[in-house]
């Protein structure tokens, strides 16, 4: 078996395996531990020695090992004592009926948890990343990944959570919660690759593979299925969205026919079905947007109208400075820039707009479209400016240098 | 919605050499301690990458390289009204955020924090 099929089946096995443990022996920081090490150990073993028969069995087998042996060291440590009976490893053959995985991310991003918190330890103990892994993906020291994992396990402990399903009047709010985790990640995920990014994991499809687990669990949950159709229909998008050199290539100049088509039938797809069953919320608005675009053979067939409705829509399910800006580059589209640009004027004054990057950047695109190019200019410097991204930076760059514009499609 | 991504932060601590130096023991150990609350706190949140306190300005070294030949020279440098004593390296959801912990720093004459966002790699425009 190859290594990156090893690495995929660990992966899927990882949120079943720590589920195992924590229902045997209780304790999710430790378990969490020893499933770590049991997943390292496969790593290291199946690609040479073969996958064992019973991949799961053997892994719940040596984590309860591993588990056994950290717990006695601990035990030793604090001078605890108790029955040696507790310290048997479980029967291989035991795996348990229910899928843990709902209940483990429900717990991983826990309220008690910051956000940075919350997604280091979903990807450890339901996406079965290593700490160095995570680093790498994060673009943060491993030290750091390390600390922000034990001192998340602590708060979790400390919080007095456990591993079961919380109650169902918190459900739903602590499902909203996951959705965000998986969402940061995607974003996490968005990153240029130009040459010195290349080894980083993709985010981006660890967190569409953690949202089709999630979606497996919950097929009737609307937002669920909505958000999986968002990764998928903006993740299709990825291959024409980058020139080989890592600079940003705006919607309306990708070449189209280097889309995803297979990852847009399928966010398609379960968007309708979605649409048509559950009531619509806010990933699904955005995920109809995405689909929308994606539909376009050309960028002037893209159907704005119908564009900005979902957006007047997601402006009073979920209001946004983002979900303005975009209103508005919508409104551009149908009503020309000039309208555009009056209403930013009138956005600009909300406290969460003024001073953003982003409102440089759709004026000096309005500015752009109406043909004021001078003063187009002056405003992708603005936003060059003040952005954080350095790809963006760099492609504001690019439009501020450009002698003219050609005309809009 | 909630947050699309977390930004690093660096949170930038200047003194005035005059005003520390007027500073008595008591003081400088409770602003040490308050230092340690705050760092104590972004570790048990996940949410500090590095802090670091900053020796003496004079041990400064000052680099180039004329045509390819290292040059450094040591201080003493001119006497500066602010130097850069220390950084906190933060990963959150806001500005806002990081302002707030800036804040939970020691204030004071001898003192000035600054709060910057960190540039990343990530490529959010969609236009």
């Amino acid at each position: 078996m190859l290594v990156t099929d090893v690495e995929g089946l660990l992966r899927d096995l990882a949120p079943q395996v720590l589920g195992a443990l924590v229902r045997r022996y209780g304790d999710f920081d430790t378990c969490e531990d020893a499933v770590q090490e049991a997943l390292l150990a496969a790593a290291v073993q199946w690609p040479t020695d073969g996958v064992p028969a019973n991949p799961q069995g053997w892994l719940v087998t040596v984590g309860s090992r591993r588990w056994t042996e950290l717990w006695r060291n601990e035990s030793a440590r604090r001078r605890r004592e108790k029955t040696a009976a507790l310290l048997a490893p479980p029967d291989p053959g035991l795996v348990p009926a229910v899928d843990d995985t709902l209940t483990l991310l429900l717990l991983c991003c826990h309220p008690a948890l910051t956000l940075v918190s919350q997604v280091a330890l979903t990807l450890r103990a339901v996406g079965g990343l290593s700490t160095a892994e995570i680093a790498r993906g994060l673009l943060v020291p491993e030290a750091t990944v390390a600390q922000r994992i034990s001192r998340a396990k602590q708060r979790i402990r400390a919080s007095g959570a456990e591993f079961r399903m919380p109650p169902p009047a918190e459900r739903a709010q602590r499902i909203a919660a996951v959705l965000s985790v998986l969402y940061l990640i995607f974003n996490e995920g968005y990153t240029a690759s130009s040459g010195s990014t290349l080894h980083r994991p993709a985010l981006t499809t660890e967190a569409i593979r953690l949202t089709g687990q999630l979606h497996a669990h919950l097929p009737d949950h609307g937002e669920v299925a909505g958000l999986l159709a968002l990764m998928l229909l903006t993740d299709a998008r990825r291959p024409a969205r980058t020139h080989p050199d890592g600079t940003l290539i705006p919607l309306a100049e990708q070449d189209r026919s280097r889309w995803n088509r297979q990852a847009i039938a399928e966010g398609v797809g379960l968007l309708s079905h979605t649409l048509a069953s559950t009531p619509v919320g806010p990933y699904q608005l955005q995920a109809a947007i995405a689909a929308l675009h994606d539909e376009a053979p050309r960028p002037e067939d893209t159907d704005w109208p119908q564009i900005l409705e979902l957006y007047e829509l997601l402006h009073i399910v979920a209001p946004g400075p983002m979900v303005t800006l975009n209103r508005i580059v919508a409104v551009a589209m149908v009503h020309g820039p000039e309208a555009a640009l009056r209403q930013l004027s009138d956005a600009e004054t909300d406290p969460a707009l003024a001073g953003h990057h982003r409102v440089d950047a759709v004026r000096a695109h309005l500015l752009d479209i109406a043909g004021e190019h001078d003063a187009a200019r002056t405003n992708y410097e603005l936003a060059a400016r003040r952005t954080l991204s350095l790809p963006e930076q760099r492609y504001l760059r690019s439009r501020a240098s450009r002698r003219r514009t050609p005309p809009p499609p | 919605m909630t947050a699309e991504a977390s930004v690093k932060y660096v949170i930038l601590i200047y003194h005035n050499p005059t005003a520390w130096d007027a500073l008595s023991d008591a003081q400088r150990i409770e602003i040490g301690r308050r230092h340690l609350a705050l760092a104590d706190n972004l570790a048990a949140s996940g949410e500090l990458i590095v802090s670091e306190a900053l020796a003496d300005p004079s041990l400064t070294r000052r680099v180039s390289v004329p045509e390819g030949r290292t040059m450094a020279s040591d201080g003493p440098f001119a006497e500066v009204k602010e130097y850069l004593a220390g950084f906190y390296l933060i990963e959150c959801e806001s500005i806002d955020q990081a302002t707030g912990y800036a804040a939970q720093l020691p204030q004071g004459a001898y003192y000035e924090v600054e709060v910057r966002p960190v540039m990343d790699l990530k490529a959010l425009l969609e236009l």
